[in-house]
């Protein structure tokens, strides 16, 4: 006993960052970890129509079938994710740069502004756009008031709507790592850059575009992630001839309970978020996300 | 460009300055859209049988604030995920404390497995929530765990603990270790200097990343969306209902969360500026 209990009293120390870390780690290897390996391993059962039961039958093909049948709308979703972001990196980097450099005392003003989209029910906005873009709507209204468009126009139901509806939902966590990335830049720098006679466009694309590189990858990862996986847009915007991988697997799970082929296409699109997510901590660091959010 | 802070403000600089200001405005204009659409037609009046919210202005009325609480799924939604919430957020805000000291105060070399856990935080925040989701259900089905409340709250408290972690962290970098040795030499526990001397200057951290906490949980869908079963939290149920129509109360809903949350976000910009200060400290002790 008294051997255990100095044995104790020795590793007392160094056992506090375990203590520390252990319920976090615990729920997070049993409902993040866990769940993925399960995930992988579930895709791999044959069930029985009939009784509903799972085997595990190694079946490799089932990622085979599952892509033959819905690569299309995987390449769907990759397109109009990587459209979606790209519109957000131009739409929020003259505001993220505003906010940086100019906006002075009213900083976080803006900054609260920025958010504004999240302090609403992320399905009650993608709603509100579909009456705001729908036929009788305001925005086709006016459109057809003006002339600009045709009678028999129409927004809801194509790719422009879910888009643009991916656009508008995910443009604070393009905006907010770019800030993060301008703010951080030293001013000084830039002075130096001005002394060594370096002209404004030049001191933009040599000083301030380079810096802030870390900030676009963090602003391309928080955008183009989520929007792979979104189909709450697809559904609510969209139509029948836009559709994405996130509706494609939601149906397999909760419609057709078919989940072998479910966790086969989420394993492939775990797959190809870890292409971004590993890429992502090769260049800028797993510690540095922190600093973006 | 504008770069030069200190040159003296020319026309032409004053001009660029001007478009990128305009610019600013107009871009925070349009992300308002839905929030002010949102707040008039809570006001608005419906005709025919089953009140549905439609976008013809049919004249002001502030009947679905007096009958808020009428629609009993909604308001049962509602509450649902309020408890929810506060639940996840009360275990994620400890879990992702506990687990943020321990990142920042130890050394790879004093906490083996530190990379590893990094590694995981990261992905959990970049996977996308439909993976989590789906993987979620398929875990909760074969262990044949029934959906419900408990499997939303075990779902919620995962994704929001690698938040609060990651929001505590970076606010505690600067944490001056030197001031608990200080404690430690006054002849004070460990336990007692925890409580006196670092749970007060991590305070504001731990707040951001309860807020955060609170509102991704208040929030979500997708995850929801896989492992709710019978028990709808409000985002769940609104977009059910976009099928046969949403009731206006849902706007009212709306309202009072976009009402909350604007008080959230300006309690948390107040917590920033209150940065932990060495004074503070002395003089608390």
């Amino acid at each position: 006993m008294t051997e255990r209990n100095s044995w104790f009293r020795r590793h007392r120390k160094t056992a506090v960052p375990y203590l520390l870390a252990l319920p976090a780690a615990v729920w997070l290897i049993a409902l993040f970890l866990i769940p993925l390996v399960v995930m992988l391993v579930k895709s791999l059962e044959t069930c029985s129509p009939i009784t509903g039961s799972c085997e595990m039958a190694w079946n490799w093909s089932i990622f085979h079938l599952e892509w033959s049948m819905f690569h299309k709308q995987f390449f769907t979703s990759l397109r109009y994710a990587g459209i979606a972001t790209v519109i957000d990196l131009l739409l929020a980097f003259p505001i993220a740069y505003f906010i940086a450099f100019f906006s002075g005392r009213r900083k976080n003003f803006f900054l609260l502004m920025l958010l504004v989209p999240f302090f609403i029910s992320f399905v009650i906005r993608t709603i509100i756009w579909q009456f705001l873009l729908s036929n009788s709507g305001i925005v086709l209204t006016v459109l057809r008031d003006l002339h600009l468009v045709g009678a028999d126009y129409r927004i809801l139901g194509t790719s422009t709507a879910v888009i643009a509806g991916m656009a508008y939902n995910y443009l604070p966590f393009t905006a907010l790592p770019l800030y993060v990335s301008l703010e951080r830049i030293d001013r000084s720098i830039l002075d130096a850059g001005a002394d060594l006679y370096a002209g404004k466009v030049m001191r933009f694309v040599k000083v301030v575009l380079p810096l802030c590189i870390p900030g676009i990858f963090a602003a391309f990862l928080l955008t183009f992630i989520p929007a792979l996986g979104d189909y709450v847009n697809q559904q609510v915007l969209g139509g029948i001839s836009n559709t994405m991988i996130g509706t494609i697997i939601q149906n397999l799970f909760l419609v057709n309970a078919n989940y072998p082929g479910g966790s086969a296409l989420s394993a492939v699109l775990m797959g190809v978020s870890l292409l971004g997510i590993l890429a992502y901590a090769k260049l800028v660091g797993t510690k540095s996300i922190g600093e973006y959010l | 460009m504008a770069l030069d802070l200190d040159a003296p403000p020319t026309p032409r600089r004053q001009r660029k300055v001007r478009w990128l200001r305009v610019y600013s405005w107009a871009l925070i204009g349009y992300l308002t859209v839905p929030i002010v659409a949102m707040v008039i037609y809570s006001f608005n009046q419906v005709e025919g049988g089953i009140p549905q919210v439609s976008f013809t202005w049919n004249g002001f009325t502030t009947k679905w604030y007096q009958q808020w609480s009428e629609i009993p799924g909604l308001t049962g939604s509602f509450w649902l995920s309020i408890r929810l919430a506060i639940a996840a957020t009360a275990i994620a805000t400890v879990l992702g404390t506990l687990l943020a000291l321990a990142l920042v105060r130890y050394s790879p070399r004093q906490f083996k497995g530190k990379g590893l856990i990094d590694q995981t935080l990261f992905m959990n925040i970049a996977a996308p929530e439909i993976v989590m989701g789906a993987s979620l259900l398929g875990l909760f089905a074969s262990l044949h765990f029934a959906r419900g409340f408990v499997t939303l709250l075990l779902s919620h408290a995962v994704f929001s603990i690698a938040y609060v972690t990651v929001t505590v962290r970076a606010r505690l970098t600067g944490f001056d270790g030197r001031l608990e040795e200080a404690a430690g030499d006054l002849g004070a526990k460990p336990l007692t200097t925890f409580w006196l001397v670092t749970l007060p200057l991590i305070t504001p951290g731990v707040m951001a990343g309860a807020l955060m906490a609170f509102a991704l949980s208040l929030d979500d869908f997708v995850a929801s969306n896989f492992v709710s079963g019978s028990q709808l939290p409000f985002p769940v149920w609104v977009y059910g209902a976009t099928r046969i129509g949403i009731p206006p109360q849902v706007f009212v809903f709306g309202t009072f969360i976009f009402l909350f949350g604007l008080g959230c976000a300006v309690l948390s910009v107040v917590l920033a500026r209150r940065q932990p200060t060495h004074r503070r400290v002395s003089t608390g002790l």
